[in-house]
Parts: structure tokens; sequence; C-alpha cells
């Protein structure tokens, strides 16, 4: 074993892979272990019920809308965060943590708040003829509001770091600002954006609080993945809630994977021969 | 391309880092740029590229006035200290950037045909597919003025080109910059802080301190005439004494040397290393070997003299001098400045 100037590898190594294994491998291991009670029939016809499936579609639409939505506005956010010094700059920075501060129960009530049909942003889109408490629409908010620092907080340190003088480089060359930012920024930004969608998207999925509140939870049309394999558990169903929890399990496996491979990608050019 | 920088302003918050700059730079001419940090080389360069603009004065691409034209639109090249290839793309489409976006529209067999001269040009054949992270510092350089000249650009302009790169290979590129120049005839301006860089390489030498210019004209010009006590000291070692003008001449130690053209009172002579000398006897300044330096090109004496001022300067490598001999240092030849009013 090669030597270390700094001891410790062993020990430190032990702690966190016991930790690591306690906290994450096993309750994942015994959700996959509970699921896998039942046999592949039962486990089948639970997992492509009418009703699960429903909820997939919702849940994974949702989340895509959100992440799309969330890749140009916190892309934009993290633009004028890096480049522009403004009166109330710490403000808006410090604002696009609230998120992740705020419990998502207050966030969804307040979301509910504001977008039923007599609230501030209710009332005025349902005279436009637009409904987004209890629809499709308001599950999407209440994503795009918790998932927001992700793709901001990804993007931020790499467009910080960022030599101006590679733009001051294609500037010289001719590019113009719209050919400086597909060719040269854009592409440097990618691995960073990657991570902030794949981040984005896990998150959103598996978002519960801020959802039920706004959603309205119609069976079929409403009702997210989550909230699912909630009420199977309340129904001391554990065996369906672990058999539904393991299709959202390996969707985020998935996703990480496919993100991954992206990002490899997107960084070959760092690899030094 | 004949350059022209007429009165030219540039003030940052209220730090005025060029003031009232004028500069001719003459077709294919290679002008360095020389002075220290904060000398104010650098903003020059850039307002010469657009990358900057002056709040005052003119500044002349030929007879057109290019004051206000973007960098974009500007046609010049600019190689950056460093290099700022853009790490995404290869080699060859780092060069060929400049073509791709170009509203000189070409093709791409055109494209690639002029890739392939320009590597051979920088002598990188056969590295176009690498990225910049996979070539050597020497190696990205000399991408990053290929990228530049694809664009044939009627002005070359260098920011501290070699400044991170090491020695030897600095020497290696300084040499092949003057071969390319020599080749494409592209009138060509670079900054450094290197003096033997911009004596090495350049037509003419313009020296900047304080955003002013102190003094131009060919290497041999500012070194064998260096027109104040600042432009000798920044161009190599100098030694300083304290003199005495009086009736025509500095007296330094029981030494005199004619000068013209100074007000008599006190003065500053200065000396290179090579312009002094050793003897057992005298004539010459009296003095006390400090310390005997063995380089590989020669031996360095540092003597003290009986005012306690330090002296440099280089021996023969067979003469036998020690520490702790008493001598006189004689003068070969010398520049005599006004002292500096006292602060």
């Amino acid at each position: 074993m090669k030597r270390n100037v700094l001891p410790g590898l062993r020990l430190s190594l032990g702690v966190t892979l016991f930790y690591v294994g306690l906290i994450v491998v096993l309750p994942i291991a015994a959700l996959v272990f509970k699921a896998a009670s039942l046999g592949p029939a039962d486990y089948w016809q639970i997992v492509s019920s009418a009703r699960a499936v429903a909820s997939y579609r919702v849940t994974v639409l949702s989340a895509l809308g959100a992440t799309i939505f969330n890749l140009f506005f916190g892309l934009a956010l993290a633009w004028v965060l890096t480049r522009y010094r403004f009166r109330g700059w710490r403000i808006v920075d410090a604002m696009v943590d609230l998120p992740f501060a705020l419990p998502t129960a207050v966030a969804g009530i307040a979301l509910t708040a504001l977008f039923a049909n007599n609230g501030w942003f209710g009332s005025v889109l349902a005279d436009l003829g637009i409904k987004v408490a209890y629809t499709p629409l308001g599950i999407m908010i209440a994503m795009c509001f918790t998932s927001l620092p992700f793709i901001v907080r990804t993007v931020q340190p790499v467009l910080e770091d960022l030599d101006p003088a590679l733009e001051e480089a294609a500037q010289s060359l001719g590019g113009s600002d719209w050919e400086i930012f597909r060719k040269v920024i854009l592409p440097l930004l990618t691995p960073a954006l990657l991570a902030g969608v794949s981040l984005s998207f896990a998150r959103s999925l598996g978002e519960f609080g801020a959802i039920i509140f706004i959603a309205g939870n119609q069976p079929m049309s409403t009702e997210i993945t989550a909230l699912l394999v909630f009420i199977r558990l309340e129904e001391y169903d554990y065996q369906a809630a672990a058999a539904i929890a393991s299709v959202l399990l390996l969707t985020a496996f998935v996703m990480l994977a496919v993100t991954n491979t992206l990002q490899a990608r997107a960084l070959r050019y760092t690899v030094r021969s | 391309m004949k350059i022209r920088l007429d009165h030219v302003v540039k003030t940052f918050d209220t730090f005025r880092a060029v003031k009232d700059v004028s500069l001719d730079i003459e077709s294919g001419e290679l002008v360095a740029l020389l002075g220290p940090s904060g000398s104010g080389k650098t903003t020059i360069l850039r307002m010469v590229a657009g990358l900057e603009y002056s709040d005052g004065g003119h500044i002349y691409f030929g007879e057109q006035d290019a004051t206000d034209i973007p960098v974009r639109d500007r046609g010049v090249g600019f190689v950056f200290q460093h290099y700022a290839l853009f790490p995404h793309m290869t080699v060859a489409e780092n060069i060929a950037f400049g073509m791709k976006v170009s509203k000189v529209k070409r093709e791409k067999a055109a494209i690639d045909a002029r890739v392939t001269e320009l590597l051979r040009l920088v002598r990188l054949e056969g590295l176009g597919d690498r990225f910049p992270a996979q070539i050597s510092g020497g190696q990205r350089q000399r991408v990053a003025l290929a990228r530049a000249l694809a664009v044939d650009p009627k002005v070359l302009l260098l920011d501290e080109p070699f400044g991170a790169l090491d020695a030897n290979v600095r020497k290696d590129l300084r040499r092949w910059l003057r071969e390319i120049h020599e080749e494409l005839g592209i009138t060509t301006l670079f900054v450094t802080h290197d003096q033997e860089e911009a004596l090495d390489l350049a037509d003419r030498v313009v020296i900047l301190k304080d955003g002013q210019i102190v003094q131009q004209g060919t290497p041999e010009e500012v070194c064998r005439n260096p027109q104040s006590a600042f432009v000798m000291r920044f161009l190599g070692d100098a030694n300083v004494l304290s003199a005495e003008v009086r009736d025509g001449k500095a007296h330094v130690g029981g030494t005199a040397i004619d000068v013209e053209g100074l007000a008599e009172g006190k003065a500053e002579l200065y000396a290179r290393p090579s312009d002094l000398d050793w003897s057992e006897q005298g004539p010459g300044i009296p003095a006390l070997i400090s310390r005997v330096l063995d380089r590989a090109d020669g031996r360095r004496v540092i003597a003290t003299t009986e005012a306690g001022e330090h002296l440099e300067f280089d021996v023969a490598p067979e003469r036998t001098v020690k520490a702790g001999e008493g001598g006189f240092v004689t003068v070969r030849r010398a520049k005599v400045f006004a002292a500096p009013p006292p602060p």
C-alpha cells in the first residue's frame, strides 16, 4: 500500500463506509427486499395498476416540465448573479437558497394560497381561464419552487470561474455574442447544467410536502407517486408501498446513470493523454 | 497596417492608467511595449485591440479612425498571456473557430486546408486532434498564435506572450516568433516586462512608466543612450554612485568623468557591471572587495567604496581576486544623471 503523509485512512474510511452503509445502503436494501418478497406476478400487478401508472405519468411529466423550466430560468438567474452587481444583489442571492431552507409544507401552503381560485395569482389566472391549483400545472409549479436552487448553485461557481479571456478571445476572432454563448460558454457549462438537471429532476420526482397541498390529489389525474406510496403505507400495505417506491428508486438510478454518462462525455476534453 | 495612437488616455475609476500616450507603429514593424507592472502597457495593448475603450484621444488603423470600432470588427489577432484556448475544442477546432464564425463564409475544405497550413506554420503538425489540456504550455501558446493568425488580422497583438513559460521554452519561442514575423511581415505589437525579451525580439522598444512613454527607439538606441535613470535601471543591472558635478566633470571618490549639459551640484553616476574594472594600483575609486561570485560566464566582484556604496562588476575568470582585498575601481564608461530631488 502506498504510504501516505497524513495518517488515518483506515479509520476514516472505515467510519465513513460504515455510516454510508447504515444510512443509505441499508434502507434501500430493505426497500428492495420488501418489494422482492412479493411474487413477480403480484409485484407486476401492483406496479402496473392503472392508478400507479397514472401517478408515474403525472409525476414524471411534471418533474420533466419543472426541470426544463428551471434549466432556462436557473441558468438565467445564475448568469445575472455572476455577471452583474446591483442593489439588492445579496438579497437575491440569499433568496435562491430559500426553497432549501423553507419546510416544504410551508411552501406548499403558501403556493396553494396564492394559486387557489380566490388567491392573488389564482384569481387573475382564473379570469384568463387558467386553473393552476389542483391541476398538474400546480404540481409543476411546486416542483419548480423546490428544485430551483439546484441548477443555480451548480452553474454559478462554474460561471464565476470562467476565464473572461475566453470570451475576449472569441470576440477578437469575430464571434457574435450569440455564437460566443453557444459555442464557447454553453459547452463549458454543460457538465454543471447536467449535474443541476439530474439533482433537480430527482428532487422533483420525490417531492411530497410542497405538492400535496396544491395538487388536489385526485387519483388518476393529480395524484403523485410519492403520495400513492404514502396511501399504501397508511393502509398497512407495506409490500405494495415498497413495490411502488422501488419504481421511483429505479427511475432515479436510471436518471443518474444517464446524466453521469452525458457528463463524462461533456468532460472528455479534460482527460490528459 | 500602420497604427497611430493620438493622445490616448484611459482612467480606471480614479486611477489614470494611461496618460496622454502618442505612438506611431509603422506597417510591418515589430514593436515591444516594455515597462514594470502598473505602467499601463497592457491597457494600451487592449485599447489597440478594442478590448478596452479609451477615455480620450484616437487610435488610427492606417487612415481609418478605429477608436470606436468594436473588437470583433477591428480585425486584430490577440494572443493572451494564459493562451485562452477553448478547452472543449481540439487544437484544430480552436484554430478554425475564427473562420467558422466569420461573416465571410468559407467551404469546410478551405477551412481544413487553412488549419493544416497554420499547424505547419506553428510546427504542430499531427497535434490537431489533441485537446489543449493534452499539450504543453509552449505548444498551447503556438496554437493561440495560429488561432489569432487564422483570421488574417491586420495587426497582431501579444500580451506577455511568453510570461507563463519556463526560460528555455521562452528563448525558443522568441526566436520562432521573430521568424514568423519575418515570414508574414504582419504589424506586431507585444507587451512584456522582461527587458531581455523586448531587446531580443523587437525592431523598436517603447519604454513606459506610470502610464507615459519615457523613451522609445531601436534596442541599440535605448541601450546605448538611455535618457533617464529609470530607463538605465530598468534595462539591466546598474551600479549607482553619488557624484558631484563641478566644472563640467562628475567627481566620484577622487575620479572625474566628463559630462555635458548637467547643472552643477549633486548627481548620480550609473555604470553597468561590465563598464567597471578592477586595478590593484589605481587610479580609480578606492574600494574593498567584500565578495567574489563565480559564475559560468565569468567572475563577479562585489566591492564597497569608502563612501559605503556597493558596486558589482565583472572581471576575467583567471583574475585572482579575493574577498578582503583593497584596490581601485576604474570606470570605463558611465552615464551621469542629475540626482532626484530629495523626498
